[in-house]
């Protein structure tokens, strides 16, 4: 209804906006013998002088028109009135149903429209239409420079130990700064947590309710979240990917041999890249022709490691492996951390701790 | 007690007056209303930018209110069904319910957001505007530097905008940062750090820091250089471009008062009533449908706000290539598209008005706008250069053009790699030849063919031909004494010479 209501101002506002513009050509073309002569002044004075030289200068731009236009007045005072009308219905809209947003939003936006249109009419064709010129002055006044250094200069008038002052005032400056700016130390950074995650030898693995998961729940095939028991997920050292490979595919350096019992692999979830969670896991089921390996890949820059190579970058901007974590299945059949990692996890800085293999 | 005069007149001068006797304003405002405004529709690209600021302002206000800057993770149990038993921090908490429950609420937020793309769009655009037409020449050569701090506060306060929802696209939005972060050589591990007071996620202060950054700090920074910019554009007077009467010293065009003022006042309702109506009708990041963010979590075919784009594709494009020594990673990996990359960007943009001071020697004032084709070559080089951001920017969106479009990523990327190069130079030099063909000809690639149509003599039976006029006229009274028929004035409409 609302949708039925603007459209019906928009038409009239456009049908009110021609018939303005047809009068004023109309008005326009009494004059029109004496432009048209403007014009075509113009234009031979330009085929003659190609370069557009001198004569256009002396055009004088100025004009001054006062548009005396009662239409467009009646027209400016209907859109303000329309704009009043669909801000009380913004009101209306808010006070029954406050959570309808597109009604809402087309009611305020709708008086906000009619408003700018009554704004742009009357800047445009009620108010006097006017041209001017207006000098800019100039910027650089020739002897201010000189002028102002004298007058600050004069300041030191008289003083004799001006190199003392100076240097003392530097001194007050520089240590005043400093004791301003030390309560600054207070926020930071703090790095002692940098190098630690909760992983270390017998830490259990649970999913992200907190259920643990046990070595048959890791299918081949499937890509599995865990986390450490009792330990805050939300670390950047905690979340893991966990997943399964048939035991004759897994290559992994000779260093981490017995890393993943019954092929059961588990790596840092977090991208060593840039520190999103390697969320995508591609497990060819068939042979297409191309590389083939099980891969995962970050989503947000696309680097793509192979979990049978012990997390080897296969592409993309990544600077480090998947960080590896050592894979125990206790006798109860609870799978948990042979060990922590022995490199960092997360993004790279300078003192960051390279896995040994490369 | 005296009569009150009720004389209008009368009792417009008494207030006037009781204004005067205590601030003693008349030449000021004098000056202010008769401050001319040279009119050209490419000036209000500047507009935009300052009213969709007002509106960040009013719609932020309102945001504040009802913001919690908290990383304290908690069950929902609200409105909202399929979040339900939900972990999330109070923040994500405090802007779903602003989103779902508050009256107005998802309005508000949504004008917010799409305020913010709408004002960096508008930066954007009045940058180009200022340079292909040499606008940042002596004496707004300061005013570039300032628009450009501008810009690179107004990203950065953007991204921290919609960081601190902390729904899961903000999340790994926040992690990439911090990643990008911790790449800056040497210093990137304590810098880090020392921002998230901690390693990623943070600690439980970040969101307060991330918000007294995001609703003071740098509002007031950008409300200062707004307020400079202003002034500086007062004091030298708008540029123009040439035409009748138009010189170096002087500017043509509309006084302030009446006519500019309410066509601007049009602007800023119109930019007001564009974006209330896009918050409104438009939906713009929906939170609830991302879901909070965990460390653990992530989504495919994430893509940012559009002006943190051009980042992502740079990091997606940089092969993994870093600088060790010894034990000690000096450059990681990210510090080339993350940090290399808008250096090098913003370091160009700032050092340009030097260097082309130092190229062609030019050291005048100039008040006179060009004509992108009669610079050719400096136009020839903001394409080129254009072309290679916008260019990464695409790449960023790769991961869309693979579900799209089915072009393998890995092939998108290695294509890029090189092609990100290469075509930059070919479209630099087409706009060259382009630039020095419009010049020859003289023609209105976005008018057409446009004239005025005389009668000519020499040809057989009266025939109509077209001759080329400059549309003077239309130079001289912009916006006034134009028929329905004619076309709308663009960039190419002056067209006399610079002096």
């Amino acid at each position: 209804m609302i949708a039925r209501l603007l459209a019906r101002i928009v038409a009239f506002a456009v049908a009110a906006r021609m018939a303005m513009r047809r009068r004023d050509s109309d008005l326009a073309g009494g004059e029109a013998p004496g432009a048209k002569a403007e014009v075509s002044g113009a234009a031979s004075e330009a085929s003659g002088a190609e370069a557009g030289s001198g004569p256009a200068d002396a055009e004088d731009p100025r004009r001054r028109e006062v548009p005396a236009n009662p239409r467009a007045e009646t027209l400016v005072a209907g859109l303000l009135l329309a704009a009043a009308l669909l801000a009380v219905a913004f009101i209306a809209v808010f006070v029954v149903t406050g959570l309808d947003t597109q009604l809402l939003g087309a009611a305020l936006g709708g008086s906000l429209a009619l408003i700018a249109a009554a704004a742009i009419v009357a800047g445009k064709s009620v108010v006097v239409q006017e041209t001017a010129i207006e000098e800019r002055g100039t910027l650089l006044e020739p002897e201010a420079p000189a002028r102002i250094v004298d007058a600050l200069s004069e300041a030191g008038e008289g003083v004799s130990r001006r190199g003392l002052i100076t240097c003392a005032a530097c001194v007050a400056g520089a240590a005043v700064t400093t004791a301003a700016v030390a309560p600054i130390a207070s926020i930071g950074p703090r790095l002692t947590a940098i190098h630690k995650t909760p992983w270390h030898r017998g830490v259990r693995f649970t999913d992200i309710d907190g259920r643990l998961y046990r070595a048959e729940d890791i299918t081949v095939g499937s890509l599995f979240t865990a986390l450490p028991e009792g330990a805050d997920p939300e670390l950047i050292g905690s979340p893991l990917i966990v997943l399964r490979l048939p035991e004759a595919m897994l290559h992994l350096p000779s260093s981490r041999r017995g890393w993943a019992p019954h092929g059961i692999l588990a790596f840092s979830k977090i991208c060593p890249h840039a520190a999103c969670a390697v969320s995508l896991y591609r497990y060819p089921e068939f042979p297409s022709g191309g590389n083939d390996q099980p891969a995962l890949t970050c989503p947000c820059h696309y680097s793509t490691f192979l979990p049978a190579e012990g997390g080897k970058l296969l592409f993309g901007p990544a600077g480090r492996p998947l960080p590896q974590l050592p894979v125990l299945i206790d006798p109860n059949g609870y799978l948990r951390a042979a060990g922590g990692f022995d490199e960092d996890v997360g993004p790279s800085w300078l003192d960051v701790r390279r896995p040994s293999q490369t | 007690m005296s009569v009150r005069d009720l004389n209008p007149r009368r009792q417009a001068e008494r207030v006037v007056r009781w204004n005067e006797e205590r601030i003693g304003a008349y030449q000021g405002i004098r000056g202010a209303m008769r401050y001319v405004f040279p009119d050209h529709w490419s000036f209000l690209v500047g507009e935009i930018a300052l009213y969709s600021f007002i509106v960040l302002i009013i719609t932020g206000v309102y945001l504040a209110l009802f913001y919690v800057p908290s990383t304290q993770q908690s069950v929902y149990h609200g409105s909202y069904v399929l979040l339900q038993g939900e972990q999330m921090s109070g923040a994500y908490r405090s802007v779903l319910d602003l989103s779902l429950d508050v009256p107005a609420g998802l309005l508000v937020r949504q004008t917010h957001h799409w305020a913010a793309d709408v004002f960096l769009a508008a930066i954007v655009l009045h940058m180009m505007r200022v340079f292909f037409t040499g606008a940042y020449r002596k004496p707004r050569d300061l005013n570039w530097y300032i628009g450009l701090t501008m810009l690179g506060l107004a990203i950065i306060e953007g991204f921290l905008g919609y960081s601190l929802v902390d729904d899961l696209l903000s999340g790994m939005g926040l992690a990439i940062a911090y990643s990008t972060a911790m790449s800056v050589p040497f210093i990137g591990g304590q810098f880090a750090n020392l921002v998230w007071d901690g390693p990623f996620p943070g600690s439980s202060r970040l969101f307060a820091r991330f918000e007294i950054i995001h609703v003071f700090i740098i509002p007031a920074i950008l409300t200062l250089l707004i307020t400079v910019h202003l002034a500086m554009i007062v004091r030298q007077h708008h540029s123009q471009f040439p035409g009748p009467g138009r010189r170096e010293q002087n500017v043509v065009g509309t006084p302030m008062w009446p006519a500019y003022a309410l066509r601007s006042l049009g602007l800023l309702f119109a930019v007001a009533a564009v974006l209330v109506l896009l918050g409104g009708l438009i939906q713009i990041n929906p939170i609830w449908q991302w879901g909070p963010y965990h460390t653990y979590l992530s989504e495919n075919g994430a893509q940012p706000d559009w002006y943190i784009g051009w980042l992502i594709g740079a990091l997606r494009l940089m092969p993994n290539w870093e600088v060790h020594i010894g034990g000690a990673t000096i450059i990681p990996s990210p510090f080339w598209g993350g940090v290399l990359f808008p250096t090098v960007v913003f370091g160009v943009l700032y050092a340009w008005p030097w260097l082309e001071r130092r190229i062609t020697g030019d050291r005048a004032i100039h008040h006179l706008d060009e004509r992108p084709r009669d610079r050719p070559i400096r136009t020839a080089i903001g394409t080129g250069f254009l072309s290679w951001v916008v260019l990464i920017f695409i790449i960023g969106a790769s991961d869309r053009l693979f579900f799209r479009l089915d072009i393998p990523y890995t092939s998108q990327i290695r294509f890029w790699r090189i092609g990100v190069w290469i075509v930059p130079l070919l479209i630099g030099g087409v706009t060259l030849m382009v630039c020095r063909h419009l010049q020859r000809t003289d023609t209105h690639p976005l008018r057409g063919w446009e004239g005025t149509i005389v009668e000519a003599p020499e040809t057989i039976d009266g025939a109509w031909s077209g001759q080329h006029v400059p549309s003077r006229v239309d130079a001289a009274t912009p916006g006034r004494g134009r028929s329905e028929e004619d076309p709308p004035p663009g960039p190419a409409d002056e067209r006399g010479r610079t002096p």
